[in-house]
C-alpha cells in the first residue's frame, strides 16, 4: 500500500478489491488526497489537525480515553535522539489521521518483513487521537548533574524539579521521565496503538519508566463539553480552563515570548499526579460530608450556598450558624484562584482502575494532568495550598508526580518536536 | 515452538536447499601443503602462539594444542568476528586441528582458554588471489558458514552431554551442577535449529509446564529441578539421563545433516534474541539453577553467529543495518559483561529489577534491527 494516504478505514473497505483497486479508487475518486509525513492537506474526518501553533492534545476538547507514558531516554548519542523525535514526529502525524504508523503499513509489506505498523487499530477511525509529546528536567541534565545531551543551557527556570508536597509518599519508579508522550483519544484501542507504535520506534534510544492506562475524562476543556464525573461521583473540571477562553489561555495556559527560552515559546508545562483514590471508605462517608469536603452539590455541581453548576463559589459567604458555607478546609475553596493568587490551570484527568489490590479494593483514582504557563506559579502554591489542608487527603495517596514542559506545535513538513530546542 | 513453525514455513522458501554447501570442513591438503603444512597453534590459560601469522589462500589446517588447564576453544574470525572455523571443546592436554577454507584476506586467530570473552586474538593474513563472490555465492557461502558453525556447535555438545549425563548417573551432584549451563551453552547457541525437528525440543529443553497431558518431564530441566532441590536426589534419574543423551544424539546428527537457508538464518538469529527476551530475562528458563545468563549469553553468540555468516550479503544490500547491528551487539555485549563473573555468570536471582530492565533494553535495542535482516536477505 506504499505511502498512500488511505486512512485505515479506507484500507480495509479497500483493501477487498486488492493492491490495484486501491490504486484504481484513487485514480479515479480523485478525492483520496497525496501528501506525506507532517502535511495535512486535508482534514480527515474525525481528525484532530496534527500541525499548528501549539501542540494538539491540550486545548482539544478532552477525548474519553488515555495512554500517557514516560520514558528514560538511554542513548548517549544526541543525533540518535534527535532521530527519533523526527521519526516519532512522522509516524504521530500519520496515526492521527487514521493511517498506519509507518509507510508500509500493517499488511501492505513482503511476508518476511515485519510490518512497520502494530495493526491493532486496522479498521478503525481516527477516532480524535491526540498525540502530545514533552521533556523531562531530567533530559536536561541527569541526577549527577550531567548535560547529557548539550541542551542543559536551554532548560527553562519553570521546568524546576517539583518541591515535596506533605503527605506524598511517592513510588520513584512511576514517577518522572526523560521525555512524555500523552494519546488521547475517543477508542482506548487507538490511544494504546499510538503508544505503543511510538515505544516500538524508539527502542534502543528510549524505554519506557512508566505508563498509565485512563478510561474516562475527568475535566472538560470546552464549553461544548459536559462536565464529567470523577471516582468520587462529583463533577470534576467545573471551573477548568477552556479552549474558548483565549484571552485566559495567554495569560495561564501558553509560554510567552520572554517568559524563558525561545524553543518554549507557544508550549505548555505539564504536570501529572496519579492519586489512589480510597473509595471504599469515601462511600461510607455521608452526603452532606462528601459535599463538605468537595465543597460543591454531588448532583448539580453547584458550589455550596449556589444553585448552578457554573455559578462563582462564594468564599466569603457565611451561613446561619455563622460558619463558612464553603467550609475552610473545603476542596474547592483550597484550589480555588483567590485562594491562589489568582492561579489557574487547565486540567486534563483521567480516571482510572488498574484492577483491585491485595486487599480486594478497587486500586483506582484519578490521573491528574495539568498544563500551565508556569508550574512555579500555578501547580506549586495549589498545591501546596491542598496538601496541607485539604480534607479530601484523608481518602488520597498520591503515588506518582511528573513535570514535562511540552514545546509549541509542529508547525509542517520540515519541522518535528524538539526542533528549535535541539538546533 | 512459534519458532517451528517459521523456521519450517522459511524452509520451502526462495533460496532453500538450491544452494550446495561449498567450503566446509573438506580438508584440501594440497593446499594446505602448498601453503606450508599445518599451523601450530599452542594454546594456555593466558596465551595463544599462533606459528605463523600469513598463510596462502585455499583450505589451512590448524593444529591446536591445549597446554592449560582450563578447557579452550579455537576460531579463525572474518571482519565482524564472522566465524570460519572453529574448534571447541579443547580439553588440557589434549591436541586438535581445524580446516578451514580461507579466501584471500584478513582474518583474527582467537583461543579462548574457559570458553568465554573474546578470547586471545592475533592477526591472520591471507593472501592469493580469488574471484569476488557473485551475490548467489555469497548468500550460498552464507548458509556453508553457518553449517560450519552449527556443527562446531553440536560437536561440542555431544561430548558435554556425555559428561553431563555420565555425573548425573554416578551421583555427583556437584560435579553435574557444574557441567549443567557449561553443557547448554552450546545447546542455546543453534537452539532454533534445534527447534526445526519439532518432537525432540521439549524432550530436551521443555519446561515443566509445556509438557502435555501423557508426556513426561523429562531432558536438561527435569534434572536441573532434581539436581537443583533442597535435598538433591538423582537416584532414580538414570534412564531420564539415558534418554536426553539419546535426544541429544539424535538432534545432533538432524542437525549436521540439516541444510539452512539464508532466510532460515535470519529468523533463526531473531528467533534467538526472542529466546532472551522471553525467557531469559524473567528468568523462567533454569528457574531452579538461576543459570539463566549462560543461557542468554550463549543466545546472543548463536545470533551473532548467524548475523556473521550473513555479513557478506548484508554489507552488499544494506551497509547502515550492518552498522547498526554491530553497535547493538556491541552494546549487548557490554552490558552483559557487567553480570559476568570468574568464567561464568551471576546467577539470575542476584541481579536486581533495575538490572534486568537494562538488559531487556539492550535486547529490544538490537531486535528491532535483526527483525529487518529476513527481508533484506530475501530481496532479490
Amino acid at each position: 500500500m506504499s505511502d498512500s494516504i488511505v486512512s485505515r478505514r479506507r484500507a480495509i473497505a479497500l483493501a477487498g478489491v486488492g493492491v490495484a483497486g486501491v490504486a484504481g479508487a484513487a485514480a479515479v475518486g480523485g478525492a483520496l488526497v497525496k501528501g506525506a509525513s507532517a502535511e495535512e492537506p486535508h482534514p480527515v474526518e474525525g481528525a484532530v489537525g496534527f500541525t499548528g501553533e501549539h501542540q494538539a492534545g491540550i486545548v482539544t476538547p478532552a477525548q474519553d480515553r488515555l495512554h500517557f507514558v514516560a520514558f528514560d531516554v538511554i542513548t548517549k548519542d544526541r543525533e540518535r535522539l534527535v532521530g527519533m523525535l523526527k521519526d516519532w514526529t512522522t509516524a504521530a502525524a500519520r496515526m492521527t489521521a487514521g493511517r498506519d504508523a509507518g509507510e508500509i503499513g500493517a499488511v501492505g509489506g513482503i511476508p518476511e518483513a515485519p510490518p512497520d505498523d502494530t495493526g491493532e487499530a486496522l479498521g478503525l477511525p481516527p477516532s480524535a487521537l491526540t498525540i502530545t509529546v514533552g521533556f523531562g528536567p531530567t533530559l536536561f541534565r541527569d541526577a549527577t548533574g550531567k548535560d547529557r545531551f548539550g541542551i542543559a543551557a536551554r532548560r527553562p527556570e519553570a521546568l524546576a524539579d517539583l518541591p515535596h508536597f506533605a503527605g506524598d509518599r511517592l513510588d520513584e519508579a512511576i514517577s518522572g521521565g526523560d521525555l512524555c508522550v500523552q494519546a488521547c483519544a475517543n477508542d482506548p484501542q487507538v490511544a494504546v496503538h499510538a503508544i505503543r507504535n511510538l515505544a516500538r520506534i524508539g527502542m534502543g534510544v528510549v524505554s519506557v519508566r512508566w505508563s498509565q492506562l485512563g478510561f474516562g475524562r475527568t475535566s472538560s476543556t470546552s464549553t461544548t463539553q459536559a462536565t464529567p464525573r470523577n471516582l468520587f461521583g462529583f463533577k470534576d473540571g467545573t471551573s477548568n480552563l477552556k479552549l474558548e477562553e483565549t484571552e485566559l489561555l495567554r495569560e495561564h495556559l501558553w509560554v510567552q515570548p520572554g517568559d524563558g527560552p525561545e524553543w518554549m515559546t507557544g508550549g505548555s508545562y505539564l504536570v501529572s499526579r496519579k492519586i489512589r483514590m480510597i473509595v471504599e471508605t469515601w462511600d461510607r462517608s455521608s452526603l452532606a460530608e462528601q459535599e463538605m469536603i468537595v465543597g460543591r452539590r454531588k448532583g448539580s455541581g453547584a458550589p455550596l450556598g449556589k444553585t448552578g453548576e457554573f455559578e462563582e463559589p462564594d468564599l466569603d459567604a457565611r451561613g446561619a450558624d455563622g460558619e463558612p458555607v464553603l467550609a475552610v478546609n473545603s476542596h474547592v475553596r483550597l484550589a480555588h484562584p483567590n485562594t491562589n493568587g489568582g492561579a489557574r490551570l487547565l486540567r486534563r484527568g483521567y480516571n482510572f482502575v488498574d484492577g483491585s489490590d491485595g486487599l480486594g479494593r478497587l486500586d483506582a483514582g484519578l490521573f491528574f494532568v495539568a498544563y500551565q504557563r508556569d508550574p512555579r506559579k500555578q501547580f506549586v502554591p495549589i498545591q501546596r495550598s491542598l496538601s496541607r489542608s485539604d480534607e479530601m487527603n484523608e481518602y488520597l495517596k498520591p503515588v506518582s508526580q511528573a513535570l514535562f514542559a511540552c514545546p509549541p506545535g509542529v508547525t509542517g513538513p520540515v519541522d518535528f518536536w524538539g526542533r528549535a530546542l535541539f538546533s | 515452538m512459534r519458532t517451528t513453525r517459521i523456521l519450517a514455513l522459511a524452509a520451502v522458501g526462495v533460496l532453500g536447499g538450491a544452494l550446495a554447501a561449498c567450503g566446509g570442513d573438506k580438508a584440501d591438503d594440497t593446499a594446505a601443503g602448498a601453503a606450508g603444512g599445518p599451523i601450530t597453534v599452542k594454546a594456555s590459560d593466558t596465551a595463544c602462539e599462533v606459528a605463523r601469522n600469513q598463510t596462502d589462500a585455499g583450505t589451512s589446517v590448524f593444529t591446536v594444542t591445549n597446554g592449560g588447564n582450563k578447557v579452550t576453544e579455537f576460531y579463525v574470525y572474518a571482519p565482524g568476528d564472522r566465524v570460519m572455523g572453529e574448534v571447541e571443546n579443547i580439553a588440557p592436554g589434549l591436541t586438535r586441528e581445524l580446516h578451514v577454507e580461507l579466501p584471500a584476506g584478513s582474518y583474527e586467530t582467537a583461543c579462548k582458554p574457559g570458553m568465554i570473552g573474546k578470547g586471545i586474538r592475533a592477526a591472520l593474513t591471507v593472501s592469493g588471489s580469488a574471484a569476488p563472490l557473485t551475490d548467489d555465492a555469497k548468500l550460498a557461502d552464507a548458509t556453508a558458514s553457518y553449517s560450519r558453525y552449527v556443527r562446531s556447535q553440536t560437536a561440542a555438545l555431544l561430548p558435554r552431554t556425555e559428561e553431563f549425563v555420565a555425573a548425573v548417573k554416578a551421583g555427583e551432584v556437584d560435579k553435574a551442577k557444574a557441567l549443567f549451563p557449561v553443557t547448554r551453552t552450546y545447546w542455546e547457541r543453534i537452539e532454533p535449529v534445534a527447534e526445526i525437528f519439532g518432537d525432540l525440543d521439549p524432550k530436551i529443553d521443555g519446561r515443566e509446564e509445556v509438557i502435555e497431558e501423557g508426556m513426561e518431564f523429562t531432558g536438561f530441566h527435569r534434572l536441573e529441578k532434581d539436581l537443583w532441590a533442597a535435598k538433591p536426589d538423582v537416584s532414580q534419574d538414570g534412564p531420564i539421563a539415558d534418554q536426553l543423551l539419546a535426544d541429544v544424539k539424535e538432534i545432533v546428527a538432524k542437525a549436521n545433516a540439516e541444510k539452512l537457508s539464508p532466510l532460515q538464518l535470519a529468523n533463526g538469529a531473531k528467533a534467538l534474541l526472542d529466546e532472551v527476551a522471553t525467557g531469559k530475562i524473567t528468568g523462567e528458563e533454569d528457574r531452579y539453577s538461576h543459570t539463566d545468563l549462560w543461557d542468554f549469553n550463549a543466545n546472543i553468540e548463536g545470533s551473532k553467529a548467524a548475523i556473521a555468516s550473513l555479513r557478506p550479503v548484508l554489507e552488499e544490500r544494506d551497509p547502515a543495518l550492518v552498522k547498526t547491528l554491530d553497535a547493538e551487539f556491541a552494546n549487548v555485549d557490554t552490558t552483559l559483561a557487567k553480570y559476568r563473573d570468574g568464567d561464568g555468570w551471576k546467577l539470575h536471582n542476584t541481579l536486581s529489577e533495575a538490572d534486568l530492565k537494562g538488559l531487556s533494553d539492550a535486547i529490544n535495542a538490537l531486535a528491532e534491527p535483526i527483525s529487518k535482516v529476513a527481508a533484506v536477505v530475501s530481496k532479490k
